[in-house]
């Protein structure tokens, strides 16, 4: 199980599945891997804010929006690299599209991340809102057309192992700060604000620094999310959009980063293994399944699938007692 | 391990994918079966249908017999993509039937090209629909003609010269129409006394219209979806605005008049097709429709049911019926009588037709007048 | 100055709906200190069920005041037990869980109601029954004064008014401002906080249940997401007057009607909706507790 904390393994291993998917499945499933991958990094991000810091943020699709544009503009317009090392121009756009998301998580955050509760929820998703409406009446975006033709990665494997680095640098990322003196912190601020600041925590800076943080990956994620659908139009980063971030974050259990990769790949392949059942009775059921879930998650078992608890934490208390 | 179990459970039905019967020919279609636009999407599927039980019926394409696998897009683009990936690579069909809004085309004509599949639309009007590649086909005519066809309406037959435009901004289509329009209705001569947006969704257009009512105009052009062209209609007449309306085949569904009432009686719109055409295929077809879904078909049904025939008839032409034969047979469409008028595909893979004006009244659309390419 | 004058009047219009829905989210507010997210769903809830009633007693046919009623009845009885069966089911249950369970759990059923209504319902738009017509009461300036918004108006200062006396002045009113200040105290003291939680959510949702009625009759067009906007805005509304606070919410609500009418007539509708929030955004920086609230320090 140590094993597995080593990023250098974990990538391996990415890439042993990597393979295993080009070549078992065909491109359905490639594709849902992909989407797989792009709501780790959502759920991931979100749960930064939502688990960790205790902070309430329903406007995760503005920053998925505004990386997703970014890297198809940026895609579409930066050719540093030329032909053998294309993988490089990404890696330059998606950083830029996640910078940019970032930026805009502390334009946001600063004033916001005053506000208790109820008020950032409602505020997070105005702003959310207000991105989308702004990406409508950007002409040279293409506005309400969307924005096509954007370039994908060439093959499946690569793009992969790209998406992959991206979400293995995200868990590292929060995982290791998690462990630091900025974890600590961020707990603190979800479990007492008044005591934190108190203590010397300075709070609003901490719900800054994970807001930033978050929206960084969110932006990563739209990047991505932009390049294996070659069209993207601001009616995919709507507030649903968002609400499925923080599904996954909620059913996963918020504070868990095992339970938000979990969450992550069941939500993602829910909709389409729910299909024969959709295709019979006519209804869009995934939302209605979804939001069920959430009222009975909130009543029966807040703590979600996975609680605080990470995957070695369970395997201790689960598995080896049976040992 | 129960958790194991559970989502071993949600990914196996995956892993089950459908045996295709080697005699029979599988099609695929996603269409908007729920979602806002659903009319759409339900009169296009009917269509479709329809055109693939009579050709079952009358012995099917070479002798095999026409599946027809048709799936939902929710009305979302990304929905789409995924569908059309799923019919493609799932299920393996040989061609795909693609849905209405331009934007859902969008996303799902790529993936259709890039597994060189054969893609045709029903009705996707927008012009960039069919530059996404060489196997994207489709049976309507495009915006800009359409754009074209009002601008030359409201000059010739209305004799306007100055008219406002009320486009819907978050809507590709609407703006793509109204863009064109006020352009070509500059070129013959007219005035755009004001060019005022709205939101799909919105309820409220007083705002709006009082900013036209102090421009004047002699005619309104608002090409928007007949979700709310109905209410601009009301609140247009209960402002005091007389002037005449006009909009594109947006407006096409029965669900105008019975939202819009009376104030939408007298107003003119473009549309693909018109139930009073003596056209006796036609009549023959309205016929069939009302006897099959007991409903009088819509512009919408009426282009399903040609992009299925003329998809049929492609299949039919091939030798092999591999999907680049087909790609060529479709290309090769020429004067197909269609219940939409005769079709023959450009260069572009766009289907060159003429567009009708109607009037509506009521529940029905009374037909004024052809306009060709 | 027609045009001006005419603004103003829709902006009212506009404004006394808003006011109407507004008035729920902020009694809900001001007893349980949560935003019933599922308020405006709710609202939804209740202009289908008139719908259905009107179709299943023939009332198209005849237009009227007792259709009127009908109407008016039967939504208001639709949104109360929806409005009670959500604060059974799925509030009560987390009372004293932590603020972000109860915010979470409210935007479920929230998108419970709005999605299983587009299953039920179907997700396209369905034309409300016209049982009054709209006259033309009065012409100031050149600009008609229609019956519609004058009854909207009307309605909104009624209800205002009323539950200004309900809390203010009966004794109902005062164990309902006794459990908003600590529940466990009220209850130590005789009154029951559950029973008085219920009749809060049965006004606030009555409320909107007259307001989705006479929404659908000014604009005719019903889909299952039509709450989904009209509710940000009556929330925006509410938090702008001060949220806990019964005339804020109406004053809030006129504010919003009328700037959202302005900006999209002399600047542009795409604006619309970014407006609310950026009012919003405004005002809980610049005076969090509204314009008409009082600014409570957060105890330890």
């Amino acid at each position: 199980m140590k094993a597995f904390k080593n990023p250098l393994i974990a990538l391996l291993a990415m890439g042993a599945l990597a393979l295993a998917l080009e070549f078992g499945f065909n491109a359905f499933f490639q594709l849902m891997a992909m989407f797989i991958l792009v709501n780790c990094l959502m759920s991931m991000s979100l749960n930064l804010v939502n688990g960790y810091t205790g902070q309430f943020s329903l406007g995760h699709a503005g920053f998925m929006a505004v990386g997703a544009y970014a890297a198809a503009y940026g895609s579409s317009h930066v050719h540093i690299f030329p032909e053998p090392f294309l993988m490089g121009n990404y890696v330059i756009t998606t950083l830029l599209a996640g910078a940019l998301a970032a930026f805009a998580g502390l334009l946001v955050g600063l004033p916001s991340l005053r506000l208790k509760g109820d008020y950032l929820a409602i505020v997070t998703l105005g702003f959310g809102e207000i991105v989308r409406v702004a990406l409508l009446n950007m002409d040279f975006l293409g506005g309400p057309r969307g924005y096509s033709g954007i370039p994908s990665y060439g093959n499946f494997i690569s793009g992969f192992l790209f998406a992959s680095f991206w979400v293995l640098l995200c868990f590292f990322t929060i995982w290791r700060l998690m462990g630091s003196s900025h974890g600590r912190g961020f707990l603190s601020v979800r479990e007492d604000e008044i005591a934190a600041e108190a203590m010397g925590i300075n709070t609003t800076r901490m719900k800054v620094k994970a807001f930033v943080l978050s929206s960084f990956f969110a932006g990563v994620a739209g990047a991505i999310f932009a390049h294996i659908t070659s069209y993207i139009s601001p009616s995919s980063f709507t507030f649903l959009q968002s609400v499925n971030a923080v599904i996954m974050v909620v059913l996963g259990g918020m504070g868990s980063m095992t339970g938000s990769l979990v969450a992550a790949v069941i939500v993602t392949i829910l909709p389409e293994a729910l299909r024969p059942l959709q295709d019979l009775t006519g209804i869009d059921l995934r939302m209605v399944i979804y939001s069920l879930a959430l009222i009975l998650m909130m009543i029966l078992r807040p703590k979600g699938l996975f609680g605080a608890m990470e995957f070695g934490d369970v395997w201790r208390k689960y598995v080896k007692r049976s040992s | 391990m129960k958790r194991l179990l559970v989502t071993l459970a949600l990914v196996l039905p995956l892993m089950v994918s459908c045996t295709k019967k080697s005699d029979e020919i599988l099609i695929g279609e996603y269409d908007s079966l729920t979602g806002s636009d659903a009319t759409f999407g339900l009169s296009t599927n009917k269509g479709v249908r329809m055109a693939f039980d009579e050709i079952n019926a009358a012995g099917g394409i070479k002798g095999k017999k026409v599946a027809l696998k048709t799936l939902d897009d929710q009305g979302k683009n990304e929905e789409a993509a995924s569908a059309t990936t799923r019919l493609i690579t799932q299920d393996k069909v040989i061609a795909v039937i693609g849905g209405v809004a331009s934007g859902r085309s969008k996303a799902a004509a790529p993936i259709a090209q890039a597994n060189k599949i054969p893609f045709v639309s029903p009705a996707s009007t927008n012009p960039d629909v069919t530059k996404i590649g060489d196997y994207v086909f489709r049976v309507c005519f495009i915006d800009p003609f359409q754009g074209f066809v009002m601008a030359k309406f409201a000059t010739e037959n209305l004799k306007l010269k100055k008219v406002a435009v009320l486009r819907d901004v978050k809507n590709d289509y609407s703006v793509g129409l109204a863009d064109v329009f006020v352009t070509e209705f500059k070129k013959m001569g007219g005035e755009i006394v004001a060019d005022i947006s709205y939101q799909a969704g919105d309820i409220d257009f007083k705002a709006q219209l009082t900013q036209i009512r102090s421009k004047n105009p002699e005619g309104l052009y608002v090409p928007g979806y007949y979700t709310e062209v109905g209410l601009i209609a009301q609140q247009a007449r209960q402002l005091g605005i007389k002037a005449p309306m006009m909009g594109g085949d947006g407006w096409d569904s029965d669900k105008l008049s019975e939202i819009g009432k009376d104030a939408i009686n007298g107003n003119y719109y473009s549309n693909h097709y018109t139930v009073e055409s003596t056209d006796p295929a036609v009549t023959e077809f309205i016929k069939k429709f009302k006897e099959k879904y007991n409903e009088t078909p819509d512009a919408l049904a009426a282009l399903g049911y040609d992009a299925a025939r003329i998809l049929a008839q492609a299949i039919e032409r091939t030798s092999d019926m591999s999907s680049k034969s087909i790609r060529d047979e479709l290309s090769k469409t020429k004067d197909f009588v269609g219940v939409t008028g005769k079709i023959t595909m450009n260069e572009n893979r766009d289907a060159m037709k003429s567009a009708v004006v109607v009037q509506v009244n009521g529940n029905q659309r009374k037909f004024i007048t052809t306009i060709a390419q | 100055m027609q045009d001006f004058v005419q603004h103003i009047i829709n902006g009212i219009s506009l404004g006394s709906i808003y006011a109407l829905i507004a008035l729920g989210y902020t009694m809900v507010y001001g007893i349980l200190k949560m935003i019933n997210f599922a308020h405006s769903d709710v609202y939804m809830v209740g202009a289908f069920g008139a719908y259905y009633i009107a179709r299943a007693f023939g009332i198209e046919a005849q237009p009227g005041i007792g259709s009127l009623a009908i109407l008016l009845v039967s939504s208001m009885i639709a949104c109360s037990i929806l409005g009670l069966a959500i604060e059974r089911f799925a509030y009560r249950p987390l009372r004293n869980s932590p603020k972000l369970n109860i915010l979470i759990t409210a935007i479920g059923v929230s998108l419970f109601l709005e999605y299983s209504g587009q299953a039920v319902f179907g997700a396209d738009p369905k034309v409300f029954p016209e049982v009054m017509t709209d006259h033309t009461l009065a012409t100031i300036f050149g600009v008609d004064l229609k019956s519609f918004d004058l009854t909207v108006l009307g309605v909104s200062i009624l209800a205002m008014l009323g539950l200004e006396f309900l809390i203010y002045k009966t004794k109902l009113g005062k164990a309902m401002r006794a459990v908003s200040a600590n529940a466990s105290v009220a209850s130590m003291l005789g009154m029951n906080p559950d029973r008085i939680i219920a009749f809060t959510f049965v006004v606030g949702s009555a409320l909107a249940g007259i307001g989705s009625v006479l929404v659908g009759m000014k604009y005719p067009k019903i889909d299952p997401l039509m709450g989904m906007m009209i509710g940000m805005k009556a929330f925006v509304a509410a938090v702008l007057g001060g949220i806990g606070n019964v005339g804020g919410a109406v004053l809030g609500a006129l504010i919003m009607g009328l700037s959202e009418e302005m900006v999209v007539a002399y600047f542009s509708s795409t604006y619309r909706d970014a407006l609310a929030f950026g009012i919003l955004i405004v005002i809980l920086i610049f005076r969090p507790a509204g314009l008409l609230g009082k600014y409570s320090v957060e105890k330890v």
